[in-house]
């Protein structure tokens, strides 16, 4: 299992083939990706690697974090995550990544933050038919509709879908294709969209339910 | 400019090189030869008719071309940089108030033709 790739959704476009078909394609860049520190199964009874992007401020990274890039001699970064890897594909702390770890037409998972909605009624949020324009319906058009049955069981049932808090959930969307990589730029475009606002930070992995591509750079694509 | 707006310019420029976008706008007949893929082999067929809307977003832009198809409007919506579009050609500049002209849609025979313009500008004919 390789590492995945924290990257930074820029937004989306269009890239015309050469055939004449088109693609939708969303931009997510490569923002200073480096290796911060690894986990061993000897030490932490699990192989990973911390990943961490952007650089940041120093004023505004905490104490306690500044000493941990000071140890793996890292210049602080903004966005840390870890990526449980295989024994063999533990990576040196300071190791800078490439978008040449993803090649096109390989599929990957991406996990981000969706974007809020605020409280969202049963419409938005569950895809409800809410009640009818007219047949006597009153001011309760986006209503719910019924919640449950009458005396026998006498109650609503839990995990009943309800208006509420919609979005800014942490979402994975499986199986995205990887339509372009420019290493140059630090650019990887995937097909279709990706959960997320512009500018937050998503992290990118090979798909799981896939088997790796044979192109793809094991255990990753380092810089120089 | 950012990472995607340079990104569609180099695209634009890239494409227009291709293949040149002839300036023409709502109005003008234009002649647009499709390249249609048949199985193994591919050919050029043309589609002549009115633009009768432009949308211009970049490397997104798209021109809608209206025609009377054997008694029935047909209309197409191309995007103008598409590698699929081998050349579009003017053949009519048409003289008209409106960018948009869906008003074209309840109009048949007489009542849809369009002037065309008396003089061209120079920007138009070079």
């Amino acid at each position: 299992m390789r590492t995945g790739l924290i990257a930074r959704k820029l937004g989306m476009t269009r890239l015309f083939k050469e055939d004449g078909t088109h693609v939708p394609v969303t931009v997510l860049h490569l923002d200073a990706v480096q290796v911060v520190d690894a986990r061993t199964r000897e030490r932490d009874g699990y192989t990973a690697v911390q990943l961490g992007a952007t650089l940041a401020k120093v004023k505004t990274v905490t104490k306690p974090q500044r000493g941990h890039f000071a140890r793996v001699k890292v210049e602080p970064r903004r966005r840390l995550a870890e990526f449980r890897v295989a024994a063999d594909a533990v990576l040196e702390p300071g190791a800078i990544i490439t978008a040449a770890h993803f090649v096109p037409g390989q599929k990957v998972d991406v996990t981000g933050t969706s974007k809020g909605k605020g409280f969202a009624g049963g419409m938005k949020r569950w895809n409800f038919a809410g009640l009818e324009a007219s047949h006597g319906v009153s001011i309760s058009h986006r209503s719910l509709g019924s919640t449950g049955n009458r005396q026998d069981p006498g109650k609503t049932f839990k995990n009943k879908k309800m208006a509420g808090h919609m979005g800014q959930d942490r979402i994975t969307t499986l199986n995205l294709e990887v339509a372009r990589v420019d290493v140059e730029q630090g650019l990887i475009m995937i097909h279709g969209a990706v959960p997320g606002a512009k500018g937050d930070f998503v992290l990118v992995r090979d798909a799981i339910k896939r088997a790796r591509h044979p192109d793809a750079p094991y255990p990753a694509a380092l810089a120089g | 400019m950012n990472v995607i707006q340079k990104y569609e310019a180099a695209e634009i420029a890239r494409l227009s090189a291709v293949r040149a976008v002839p300036e023409f706008a709502a109005g003008d007949t234009v002649r647009v030869s499709v390249k249609v893929v048949e199985g193994e082999r591919s050919r050029v067929q043309a589609y002549e008719g009115v633009c009768i809307a432009r949308s211009n977003r970049g490397l997104n832009s798209n021109f809608t071309v209206r025609k009377i198809s054997y008694g029935e409007g047909v209309e197409r919506v191309f995007p103008l940089y598409s590698p699929s579009i081998a050349a579009i050609e003017v053949v009519r500049r048409g003289d008209v108030r409106r960018a948009k002209l869906y008003y074209l849609r309840g109009r048949r025979g007489k009542s849809a033709r369009i002037a065309e313009k008396a003089r061209e500008t120079p920007a138009a004919a070079e």
